[in-house]
């Protein structure tokens, strides 16, 4: 079945030229989209009409154009990843957008994820929080067999549903507060159900909080938006879990 | 005697590591302390790589482009990983992994190399576990397996759809734990441009700051490439966009011999192409060939109503089916290699029983599983692989059949590399997708994060003593050799001559016409005049990019354009490099498919009269035919056999 043609769209979007600079919206007239295209594809069109015309195209982040490596990050018409859910901006697709329509595209707004350029933010903050106690301490070589030590199947499971985080800080853009909570809770969570993890576990949830404090996100005041904008639906049953975490190490200092 | 010495150790296959190990050199943790080394790229084998080394005492400095290690594209693979563990009791074992991975690889694999990596393998997977990888478990606590194609015993360790991303957080964990230790110093936003060599060996590398545009210069007594691929030289497919293979390029012009570029991996299932708009292609791992079939109509008009869309999938009678996979080959079914289910997808589809308005797609259907196992089980199997065919096409596949196209995957080829890792520059090694060596001409499903893990845990960190042993005197490399300022130049000049073209076509418009040029002559089916057409419009189109790309904003602030100009740049000398190969090549193996050597039922007919070799690529300037040298590759323990799934 072939795809329906958009005849015309206007993107609005922030441009910024770098991290000191003032930015500002700016509109483009595109047309000739196919519904069948992904966003992304959609701004390479947008892209190349500005080169062909001489102007600066819109630099925004990307790689896998798959929903994996977590690099796109687009605040699309008021949502994180824009208007379908459990997906990245790289699996939205045109069909989604009608003939005629303003969409506005903006970068991730937290102030812990300062703007390079465009549409491109600074997420180091993540890095810092998961080198702060985001792993289990062993080195390479000299570990037990693998079926050593049994992990209940539901364990298994609900450590994976919490791995499955991409840290591409929808999260954070979604959230009131620009709080991490959502994106550590994955983490910690992952290790906490899992016996290799729990060792460490009061040291990791301590640390953990502690950097992501530090680096200037919000607090959690539990509105939920975070999990109804993660592409990979971490639920936030894991910010419970987290706060437990963090409790009993505190409580056992 | 060639000029290419594998290293591979004599003796018995399974003593020859244990052996090489026992032999080769160890640096005391005091030296490690004084050596550096750079490792560039942070997927599977890179993060491996720079953790171990760093655990190990090194000074190591990490590089990649994305903005965080945990994006490289190991990270989207999707189907499990390959470990001899005999779990299962279904007679797995070391050598059946060497053995299944050497018949896979269309016997073009130095059999050294492949045996070490079934026999770390076991390895790899204690080692995930204990990082707290979440691998599928079984009811009692055990870990889950299943099988994957060119295969019959279920040795694949998997983490629901996302092997590739749980593993890839594990290497992720271990690298963050060593830059929190500071033995490793992380430069993210950071592209590699150019490899310094210094009187003969590797001795740092020029990158540039994609933030700030900043050339810098890097030494260290080692480097080490981690760079994955070169798939998207075909501008559409399964990769990164990344995945350009620029880092393989660069390192060839500087002396790094570069094996077999021909041999690409053709991926059975991906969605099909929807349009000339389409920048990306997406894999449906080949895990679902366990339960899905793959057909198309057995009659002409039912597949010409399916074009025109006057009928769906759904309309035709099992009975007018054609399970061609079950069809062709009885023992294997839909769980063949993919480069003889790719084929065998583009035969039907050449035929005219495409089922899509290109007619180029077959049906994958889970129907039958669906009856057989019930809708509960294929979703807990597949539920994130059918969301996301869902997301991007629209249509439901719990309810209608897939439909799939076979596209680029991976490359088996890669810079040529000794039994210890390393290539014809001495100090410079390749790990992972980036090197040759373990898949000869087709790589097996779930291999490939084997054998990064393997290289980045397990390998390199012994071999690399081995060489460093004898560098311990040697002080820190210092920047402001020559050298390093001739890299430099040659980067600059190279940069501002790409921006200063001041063309008027962008960096996509020649990416796509040499993605078609490769798609066209050098992809599923290739022949002399094609493979010869290529090489001179490859040629053609790379001088006229020179002069008429056109590359927007600024050199000294965050410019992607100018990334991909230089990435695109560096794609057509291994575009180059692919069509002579495969043009030297007067044979058939494994993904390399050419139509002078095939039987009368159109299957690949392999020669080993002529085609036992490793190719090793040696440049020799800009606008010199480069020269090929052949490693013969010795099989002392496999007889070698046309490989048959019937």
């Amino acid at each position: 079945m072939a795809d329906k043609i958009l005849n015309k769209l206007y993107i609005k979007i922030w441009r910024q030229k770098n991290s000191k600079s003032q930015g500002a919206f700016e509109t483009y007239e595109l047309e000739n989209v196919s519904q069948g295209s992904s966003f992304l594809e959609m701004l390479d069109i947008l892209n190349d009409q500005l080169i062909r015309e001489g102007n600066d195209p819109v630099a925004f982040d990307h790689d896998c154009r798959e929903g994996i490596c977590g690099m796109c990050s687009l605040y699309i018409n008021g949502e994180a990843h824009g208007p379908d859910t459990e997906i990245t901006t790289c699996q939205l697709h045109m069909r989604k957008f009608n003939e005629g329509e303003t969409i506005t595209i903006e970068p991730w707004r937290a102030g812990a994820f300062p703007v390079i350029k465009d549409l491109i933010v600074n997420r180091n903050a993540f890095e810092e929080i998961q080198q702060a106690g985001g792993y289990v301490s062993v080195g390479t070589g000299g570990v037990p067999d693998g079926n050593a030590i049994p992990i209940g199947q539901d364990d298994a499971e609900e450590a994976m549903d919490a791995a499955a985080c991409i840290g591409c800080g929808a999260c954070v853009a979604t959230c009131k507060n620009s709080s991490a909570m959502l994106f550590v809770s994955a983490k910690v969570s992952q290790f906490a159900k899992l016996p290799q993890g729990k060792v460490e576990g009061k040291r990791r949830a301590k640390a953990m909080v502690s950097k992501m404090d530090e680096l200037g996100f919000g607090g959690c005041t539990n509105t939920g938006a975070c999990e109804i904008a993660c592409p990979k639906a971490i639920s936030i049953s894991n910010i419970a879990r987290l706060n437990r975490e963090y409790l009993c190490a505190k409580l056992a200092d | 005697m060639s000029i290419l010495d594998s290293k591979a150790p004599a003796g018995p296959l399974a003593e020859k590591w244990s052996k090489h190990k026992a032999s080769i050199k160890v640096v005391s943790p005091a030296n490690k302390r004084k050596l550096d080394v750079i490792v560039v790229g942070t997927g599977l084998a890179g993060a491996s790589a720079a953790a171990s080394l760093g655990e190990l005492g090194y000074n190591v400095k990490a590089f990649c482009y994305q903005d965080s290690p945990r994006r490289a594209h190991s990270i989207a693979a999707q189907g499990g990983i390959n470990a001899a563990k005999n779990y299962q009791n279904d007679n797995d074992s070391i050598y059946r992994l060497f053995y299944d991975t050497i018949k896979g690889g269309d016997y073009r694999a130095r059999e050294s190399n492949v045996y070490r990596l079934a026999e770390v393998s076991p390895l790899i997977i204690d080692q995930c576990v204990a990082q707290g990888v979440p691998f599928a478990r079984e009811y009692g606590g055990s870990l889950s397996n299943r099988s994957f194609g060119g295969v019959l015993v279920s040795r694949t360790f998997y983490a629901r759809g996302q092997t590739g991303q749980q593993l890839l957080l594990g290497a992720y964990s271990a690298l963050n734990r060593q830059i929190n230790a500071g033995t490793v110093e992380m430069h993210n936003r950071t592209e590699m441009l150019d490899l310094v060599v210094v009187d003969g060996k590797a001795r740092g590398i020029i990158a540039r700051d994609m933030i700030t545009g900043e050339i810098q210069k890097h030494g260290a007594h080692a480097v080490c490439m981690c760079t994955g691929g070169y798939g998207n030289v075909f501008f559409l497919s399964t990769n990164a966009m990344g995945c350009s293979g620029s880092v393989a390029a660069q390192i060839y012009r500087r002396g790094a011999y570069m094996s077999n570029p021909a041999f690409v991996q053709i991926h059975p299932t991906c969605i099909p192409v929807h349009g000339s708009q389409q920048s990306k292609l997406t894999l449906m791992s080949e895990s679902l060939r366990n339960d899905g079939r793959v057909w198309v109509p057995k009659k002409k008009e039912d597949a010409v109503k399916l074009q025109k869309g006057e009928i769906s999938a759904n309309d035709i009678k099992d009975e007018d089916r054609d399970f061609y996979l079950e069809r062709r080959y009885p023992s294997y079914g839909n769980l063949v290699p993919r480069d003889v289910a790719s084929r065998a997808a583009k035969e039907r589809c050449d035929a005219g029983f495409g089922v899509n308005a290109e007619g180029k797609a077959v049906f994958l259907d889970f129907k039958y599983a669906i009856d057989r196992l019930g809708r509960d089980t294929i979703e807990k199997r597949y539920g994130n692989l059918f969301q996301m065919y869902e997301k991007i096409t629209d249509v439901d596949p719990y309810s209608n059949p897939m439909q799939i196209y076979p596209a680029i995957h991976y490359t088996m080829g890669g810079t040529w590399v000794d039994y210890n890792l390393m290539t014809t520059i001495p100090g410079l090694y390749s790990l992972g997708e980036a090197n040759f060596s373990d898949h000869g001409a087709n790589r097996l499903g779930a291999s490939a994060l084997m054998q990064g893990l393997a290289d980045g845990y397990f390998v390199l960190p012994y071999t690399i003593g081995d060489y460093l042993a004898d560098e311990i005197m040697v002080p820190k490399i210092e920047t402001t050799l020559p050298e390093f300022a001739e890299a430099e130049k040659s980067v600059t000049d190279r940069l501002s001559q790409l921006f200063n073209a001041n063309g008027s076509e962008p960096v996509d418009y020649f990416h796509k016409k040499l993605g078609m040029i490769m798609w066209d002559h050098v992809g599923m089916s290739r022949n002399e005049a094609g493979l010869k057409t290529a090489v001179s419009e490859i040629r053609a189109l790379r001088d006229e990019y020179y002069t008429n790309v056109r590359i927007p904003g600024e050199l000294d602030n965050l410019n992607p354009e100018l990334e991909k100009a230089v990435r695109v740049a560096d794609s057509f000398d291994i575009a180059e490099l692919m069509a002579l190969d495969a043009l030297a090549r007067n044979e058939s193996c494994g993904g390399h498919f050419r139509e002078e050597s095939a039987t009368e039922e159109g299957e690949a007919k392999r020669n080993d009269e002529i085609g036992c070799y490793a190719s090793a690529w040696e440049y020799k300037g800009a606008g010199q035919e480069p020269v090929m040298h052949k490693e013969e590759l010795v099989f002392e323990n496999v007889k070698l056999v046309q490989r048959s799934y019937k």
